[in-house]
């Protein structure tokens, strides 16, 4: 039997496109002090960091967890640095809570960070690799066809990506560590973008964003000694494919399929809609929400988007969808899935202010990289599991 | 006096870097215009551009096979935005391209026809660069063009989407 873990600190920093006002090493600190004194923990308390972040050419600083050590109070202390593309913020707290299941760590911080406006990722993704094929347009350029094969397969109204966008930039607007809010934002507003990658929007799309976001993850008896009440990990799991093999089903990809059922059935799971309040989901375009539902067994294959079409993903739905505004709103790649795991764990905790779930008892938190590859999800709980 | 927010550092690494005997034969058939790809032996799917083994199986694909260079378009893409890596000025339009005789789609730039004229299913051939200019680069096939063939059925190409 594993030991308990619970989340007892949550910090994020303000997301913003250009975090001029701080270095790489203060924006962490920004999120890890928020964390502390969530948690109402100091440097001493904490016995390992385990640290995440996207490839290190999208900054151009190699290992950065060796420069960020000190920083991170990890001098003499286990560090682990985690890496796993776009998903790295989901997986480091992952491997941070195994370190407490394990019994190793009574306290571990966890750190997941992008400084974007001090690299170039979208060079990174197109940089040319020799002998190999060239991907021509970044990020959008790769899921564009992906989410052009979602609407053929499903048939779903072509407007379902402006809802999505439409209801993440309403919400993000009731976070204060959002990264891009449009005060009056509306559907014709989204509508009237100018395409990027057709089909989609300039404001169907993420941004990038400099932003870092912290965990500090406890045992039982270290959760008793919390200053606020803990978020309980009911489970963990983390899956993988490979890039490219025949027949591989890029829209609703196997190894998100298999990560869910692992993660169901640890978590005593049996139908997530009813089962779950609210879900924190990497929707880096929106066409992913829909896509994601359908991976995660929120709605049967080909009817995700009659979720969203209905309103059951918003605030006041039935199954909430990235209450905090989502990576559409903030997006410092490495920690875009930390910060779905942390915002999973706030709404449990009943600390997530004006996006709160009412009521809310599980959560789940989700992360995907690479050409929708990697796959890393926990689910929270108000309840001691 | 305004404050120094940042400073460029180039750097340069020089590697020298092999494609390996799968890519290399895939690359020398570029250079005589004719795609190469590898049949996997035991699942039997075919592999263009071929990576030496199978990505399911686990199994070297040595059986060696050239596939057509015509193929149907089973999803794609319209770039509005300008592109690092191709000289082609937007708008233009990606698609996955399922090569005749071959299991896996690859990337593919659709020229010859407007850009927003792209569907699914639709038929292509590669054009290739002048005998004089092939080389052993993927840029030896230009692009592909429409080909005056009625569209693929859903059916046919709906698992390599």
């Amino acid at each position: 039997m594993a030991e308990r873990c619970a989340v007892i600190g949550v910090g994020q920093t303000k997301h913003d496109v250009k975090r001029t006002d701080v270095s790489l090493p203060g924006l962490l600190r920004e999120a890890v002090d928020r964390a502390f004194a969530d948690a109402g923990v100091g440097w001493r308390d904490i016995d390992a960091v385990v640290i995440g972040k996207a490839p290190d050419m999208f900054e151009g600083t190699m290992m950065p967890e060796l420069y960020l050590a000190d920083a991170l109070g990890a001098a003499g202390k286990p560090m682990l640095r985690v890496h796993t593309a776009g998903s790295v913020g989901g997986s480091t707290a992952i491997v941070a809570a195994q370190l407490v299941h394990a019994g190793i760590h009574e306290r571990v911080l966890t750190v997941a960070y992008e400084k974007q406006s001090e690299g170039n990722a979208m060079w990174a993704l197109t940089v040319r690799i020799p002998f190999q094929q060239a991907i021509v347009a970044g990020a959008g350029g790769y899921f564009a066809p992906l989410i052009r094969a979602y609407m053929r397969r499903s048939g779903a109204p072509e407007d379902t990506g402006i809802r999505v966008a439409l209801k993440d930039r309403q919400n993000a607007a009731k976070n204060p560590y959002s990264h891009l809010v449009f005060p009056d934002v509306s559907y014709e507003m989204i509508a009237g973008s100018p395409m990027l990658w057709d089909p989609i929007r300039y404001m169907e799309t993420c941004p990038s964003s400099d932003g870092a976001c912290a965990m500090v993850l406890a045992s039982e008896a270290a959760a008793k000694r919390a200053r606020q009440a803990p978020a309980w990990v009911h489970g963990t799991a983390m899956r993988s494919e490979p890039t490219m093999f025949a027949g591989r089903d890029q829209v609703n990809p196997r190894a998100g399929r298999d990560c869910a059922a692992e993660l169901y059935r640890k978590a005593g799971i049996t139908d997530p809609r009813r089962d779950l309040d609210c879900a924190e989901i990497y929707v880096p375009f929106s066409w992913f929400e829909p896509m994601w539902m359908e991976n995660l067994g929120f709605a049967p294959e080909g009817e995700g988007w009659k979720m969203t079409q209905e309103g059951a993903t918003a605030l006041d739905g039935d199954m909430p969808i990235n209450p905090s505004g989502g990576v559409l709103s903030s997006n410092p790649i490495g920690a875009s899935g930390m910060i779905r795991f942390a915002e999973a764990a706030l709404q449990v905790r009943g600390l997530a202010g004006e996006h709160q779930v009412p009521g809310a008892e599980r959560a789940l938190g989700h992360a995907y990289g690479g050409g929708s590859q990697f796959f890393a999800m926990w689910i929270v709980g108000r309840a001691r599991p | 006096m305004s404050a120094v927010t940042s400073i460029l550092t180039p750097i340069r690494l020089d590697y020298t870097y092999t494609a390996g005997r799968a890519t290399q034969r895939f690359l020398l058939g570029m250079a005589e215009g004719r795609i190469l790809g590898q049949r996997c032996p035991q699942c039997t799917k075919v592999y263009v551009p071929p990576r030496g083994a199978c990505p399911q199986c686990g199994v070297p694909t040595t059986d060696e096979v050239e596939v057509s260079g015509k193929g149907t378009v089973t999803t794609f893409c319209i770039v509005r935005i300008p592109s690092d890596v191709l000289s082609v000025p937007p708008p233009f339009t990606c698609a996955h391209v399922l090569l005749d005789g071959a299991d896996l789609p690859f990337f593919a730039l659709i020229q010859e026809c407007e850009f927003d004229a792209v569907r699914m299913g639709m038929r292509v051939e590669a054009v290739w660069a002048p005998p004089a200019e092939l080389a052993p680069t993927f840029e030896s096939i230009r692009y592909f063009r429409p080909l005056d063939e009625p569209d693929a059925a859903y059916e046919t190409y709906k698992e390599h989407l």
